[in-house]
């Protein structure tokens, strides 16, 4: 395939799993904005209304940012694996294995069908967001390269995920077991400065801390992690998942006998 | 590059990591342009074997060749020359057919305008332009095998691999996809069949090989193979009700099927006339013969029966 033969492939894949965002979008695209709507009247306005105030910041504010990329998060890597376990399941995922696709393009357009999804239930919850608070953004440029960064990660994370699950069941185990608590324990709703010894240092181990505090700190300026470790573990972890997800692909892990 | 076969197959090989040995190095050539039966029982290895050609089964050795190029090495190259229509459905049955068939044009880097020009044309063609925005899950059975057919045609492919497109199909919608494949493969593309309907193959294709146990029993023309057959089988309507109890000429097997008729089986090239006495001498009159359908399902038998080991 030239260039732009892949171009157009790339193309089909993203414009297919947005189609499939959009026609199914009381999956995809209401519950997020539901769960958020009551973290933001919950916590932020009926409980954050007596925490005061977290780096000069109110709670609402505070947690805003956490909670937008918590959303991101769990959407990009929801998306990818329902989306590309659905295909191994349905078995129309050999439309594309049976095509002249490389196996980069084929990972680029389900990522960026993941990326898409994430950012766009991003938007919608921090629209959302400014119905209980005012928000300002300190660095765009951190917080769009932050977002991206945690976005792809994740979705490539959901990838390795759905390549290697065998039934429905194994494409839910690790976002119970692992995202969500990783997710809750990343400095969504609290800042790790406020933890005890011993705990401040396991959180570091957490690698969706590095991604909520560089967002934070590019919507807020108030990160718990300084921005250089944290672009650090994000670019870190999308090249070593983006080489194992490529990796999985070319040998047909999971999809090929 | 035109001059190399549609498919050159060289000691392919493939065991699986439960230790089947699903294909014990077969070789084999189909011409391009030819309209080529592959036959063989459950299990043969079949699949196996179009999975290979696919990039679906990664082989464990030998080599694969597409119009000259390596299924294996060139792999990219390779896939655009081929069409598959799988043996199990896979659909994406939540998308439309129109969709589903534009998609896998865009899988090969086709551009929209054109793909949807193609769309329409091979729905239309297998009847399935009316159906073409509803849902891939509301479609029958046949519906979705004429529309993994359509799907399969959207890069035209020089090499259209149909692995048994028929199965559960009423016999009006088999016909039509019989003239369609015939029509496909008399514009050019080469054509490789895998059907259980023998007389299928036997109607349709020129050449044909047999695979049992992973091996190709049989690789020759559809000709000479039904000639091979060393006993031939007619009906005869007879103009009576037939009697209980048959004569029973030497060397000539009759067996009732029904009120009106019987078939004879008898040695191939032997003439009828004892036959003709033996039944006028008991009384019985034919009124009209025909030749039994189904010779090549005979020689299936004989080939894949149980316990023959493929040499």
């Amino acid at each position: 395939m030239n260039a732009r033969e892949q171009w157009v492939a790339l193309g089909t894949i993203v414009r297919r799993e947005v189609m499939r965002i959009l026609r199914i979008w009381g999956q995809t695209l209401m519950p997020p904005a539901i769960t958020m709507t009551l973290y933001f009247l919950i916590f932020g306005t009926l409980i954050g209304s007596r925490i005061g105030t977290l780096h000069g910041y109110t709670y609402m504010q505070y947690i805003t940012p956490g909670l937008v990329m918590m959303s991101v998060i769990t959407n990009s890597y929801g998306n990818i694996t329902s989306s590309f376990f659905g295909a191994k399941f349905g078995r129309y995922v050999e439309e594309m294995l049976v095509s002249p696709m490389p196996p980069l393009v084929i990972l680029g357009g389900y990522v960026l069908g993941a990326v898409l999804r994430g950012l766009l239930v991003g938007a919608i919850v921090l629209g959302l967001s400014l119905f209980f608070t005012h928000l300002t953004v300190v660095n765009p440029w951190v917080t769009a390269s932050s977002v991206l960064l945690a976005s792809v990660v994740f979705s490539l994370a959901g990838f390795i995920n759905a390549v290697y699950a065998r039934k429905f069941d194994d494409i839910a185990l690790v976002p119970t077991f692992v995202l969500t608590p990783l997710t809750y324990l990343g400095g969504v709703f609290y800042s790790v400065d406020q933890l005890p010894a011993p705990w401040r240092g396991i959180s570091h181990a957490n690698p969706i801390l590095y991604m909520v505090s560089a967002f934070r700190d590019g919507m807020l300026g108030a990160g718990d992690i300084a921005l250089g470790p944290a672009y650090a573990v994000m670019l870190g972890l999308m090249l070593v998942l983006g080489w194992v997800a490529i990796t999985l692909l070319k040998r047909g892990v999971g999809l090929r006998s | 590059m035109t001059s190399a076969p549609a498919l050159d197959i060289r000691d392919l090989r493939k065991t699986y990591p439960n230790g089947v040995e699903a294909l014990k190095g077969i070789s084999l050539t189909v011409e391009a342009g030819d309209l080529f039966a592959l036959l063989g029982p459950n299990g043969a290895g079949k699949s196996t074997l179009i999975g290979i050609l696919a990039s679906l089964v990664n082989a464990s050795g030998g080599e694969a060749r597409v119009f000259g190029v390596p299924v294996d090495a060139r792999r990219s190259e390779a896939m655009a020359l081929i069409g598959l229509v799988p043996q199990e459905l896979n659909l994406n049955q939540f998308e439309r057919p129109l969709d589903i068939c534009i998609n896998q044009a865009g899988f090969y880097g086709i551009p929209r305008r054109i793909a949807s020009e193609r769309a329409e044309k091979y729905l239309r063609e297998l009847k399935l332009w009316d159906k073409a925005e509803h849902s891939a899950r509301m479609l029958s059975g046949g519906m979705k095998r004429r529309l993994m057919i359509a799907r399969a045609m959207m890069n035209e492919p020089r090499l259209l691999i149909l692995d048994e497109p028929t199965a559960g199909v009423d016999i009006e919608i088999r016909r039509s996809m019989w003239q369609f494949v015939q029509g496909i493969n008399r514009a050019g593309t080469t054509v490789i069949l895998t059907t259980h309907y023998l007389e299928e193959a036997e109607n349709l294709c020129r050449n044909i090989a047999i695979i049992d146990h992973g091996r190709i029993v049989e690789h020759t023309t559809m000709r000479a193979l039904l000639a091979k057959l060393d006993v031939e089988t007619f009906v005869l309507d007879l103009a009576a009700h037939c009697p209980d109890a048959l004569p029973a000429p030497e060397g000539i097997a009759l067996r009732r099927i029904d009120e009106h008729t019987v078939e004879a089986e008898l040695p191939r090239g032997r003439d009828l006339n004892g036959l003709f006495a033996t039944l006028s001498a008991a009384g019985i009159a034919v009124r009209s013969m025909r030749t039994k359908s189904n010779r090549l399902e005979e020689l299936f038998v004989r080939l894949t029966a149980p316990g023959k080991e493929a040499a």
